[in-house]
């Protein structure tokens, strides 16, 4: 039974006031995320957006126990953390790894394959905002193509985007899933069913960002929306090998299709000046993966 | 959790309400909640509360008629966005002295 937004808990366990920039998509995720664990839980965080939001010393806008680690290393220090609390027998605590598309995708991926392989005890959550948006928007193993930063050419990114989940998949973890926080009760749901799992579980959240993607801050949970309604990120969990779409996505299986992708492309600055050819590759980039989870949805309900 | 307790003996933060300042500053404009129009305040009883679950900083609480705690609001607007009925208008914020 799926939650709905009146039943999410009232607890907060971030803070107001914490330095992450007006409109942040992550600010509604990692609320959402916290809900979810109770606060009975530990993070392991590289450098990333969420280092920032998550305070300076001596103090800290989160009230969970928050361990700041290096860049390549998210996925080391939390098996690191999991084998600790294994250790005092504290294994109801969940360690969580958490950090963003180029600490995951790029800098932070052979340490998070080699705690996948070990199938290390700790919930992995990548929130996807397609740029090294901390340092100031230079280009990921996960930016979008045709998207324009401050490290590609001036017409946009050649490249299409890693497709991180998949390549966790191949690692045949207990649970994937992806999520946005534009959809908060399926981020709930999906990381409440992650904690009540054990091995290496692997989350990746789509997170719209008004200054990198260069939209106004206000439309935030319209472009998280937009990126499912199109395509750009499809919702979807695999359970022990088992595929299902999920919420939003799920509808738009069921009612027959998605939005045309210009709708997405439009408002975002980062894609200003996107040449037709680069949309009709993005357009076809989305089309074979939106079609091949209909197959696997379908295969799933057989 | 005071503002910047600066207490601390050994190398670990704590929590505190206000990590970055009053974060209110931020703000150009800044959303005004209006009762009659809310869904939540209409109905009496706990509804929608669309704005409390959107706000990326957490200043809306989930109560009915919840104010914004202006201290804290960065003026995003996404609150506005989420509204279903309009109940929340964002207006520019005072000239200062």
């Amino acid at each position: 039974m799926a939650t709905k937004i009146l039943d999410l808990p009232e607890e907060e366990y971030m803070l107001p006031g914490n330095r992450a920039c007006a409109g942040c998509s992550l600010g509604i995720g990692l609320r959402h995320i916290l809900k979810a664990l109770g606060g009975n839980c530990i993070f392991a965080v590289p450098a990333s957006c969420l280092t920032v939001l998550g305070g300076m010393y001596p103090t800290s806008s989160v009230r969970i126990p928050w361990m700041n680690v290096v860049f390549p290393s998210t996925g080391a220090a939390a098996s690191g953390l999991a084998a600790g609390l294994k250790a005092i027998g504290r294994e109801d605590i969940t360690v969580v790894a958490m950090a963003g598309d180029g600490g995951t995708a790029d800098i932070g991926i052979q340490a998070l394959s080699g705690a996948a392989e070990r199938n290390a005890n700790f919930l992995y959550i990548c929130y996807d905002n397609e740029a090294y948006m901390n340092t100031g928007t230079q280009r990921s193993g996960s930016t979008p193509i045709g998207a324009r930063t401050t490290t590609t050419p001036a017409y946009g990114k050649r490249q299409h985007q890693k497709d991180v989940p998949k390549i966790m998949e191949a690692h045949g973890i207990p649970y994937i899933a992806t999520a946005c926080p534009s959809f908060p009760t399926d981020l709930y749901d999906k990381v409440k069913k992650a904690v009540g799992k054990q091995g290496t579980r692997y989350m990746h959240m789509c997170a719209p960002c008004p200054s990198g993607w260069q939209f106004p801050a206000k439309d935030t949970v319209e472009m998280g929306r937009m990126a499912v309604e199109v395509g750009a990120v499809i919702l979807y969990e695999i359970e022990d090998g088992a595929f299902r779409l999920t919420s939003r996505s799920k509808k738009l299986a069921e009612q027959g299709g998605l939005k045309a992708l210009r709708d997405y492309i439009a408002p975002q600055g980062r894609f200003k000046g996107m040449e037709e050819e680069t949309i009709d590759h993005m357009q076809a980039w989305i089309n074979r993966r939106w079609q091949q989870c209909i197959r696997r949805d379908a295969e799933g309900q057989a | 959790m005071g503002t910047r307790d600066c207490g601390q003996k050994s190398a670990m933060s704590s929590p505190c309400i206000g990590e970055a300042g009053r974060t209110g500053d931020w703000r150009s404009t800044r959303p005004e909640f209006d009762p009659a129009k809310c869904l939540a305040v209409k109905a009496g009883r706990p509804a929608c509360f669309q704005c409390w679950a959107y706000c990326p900083e957490g200043v809306i609480k989930k109560e009915v008629g919840s104010e914004v705690d202006l201290t804290y609001c960065k003026g995003c607007g996404i609150c506005v966005e989420v509204c279903p009925s309009g109940a929340i208008t964002m207006i520019p914020e005072p000239e200062e002295e």
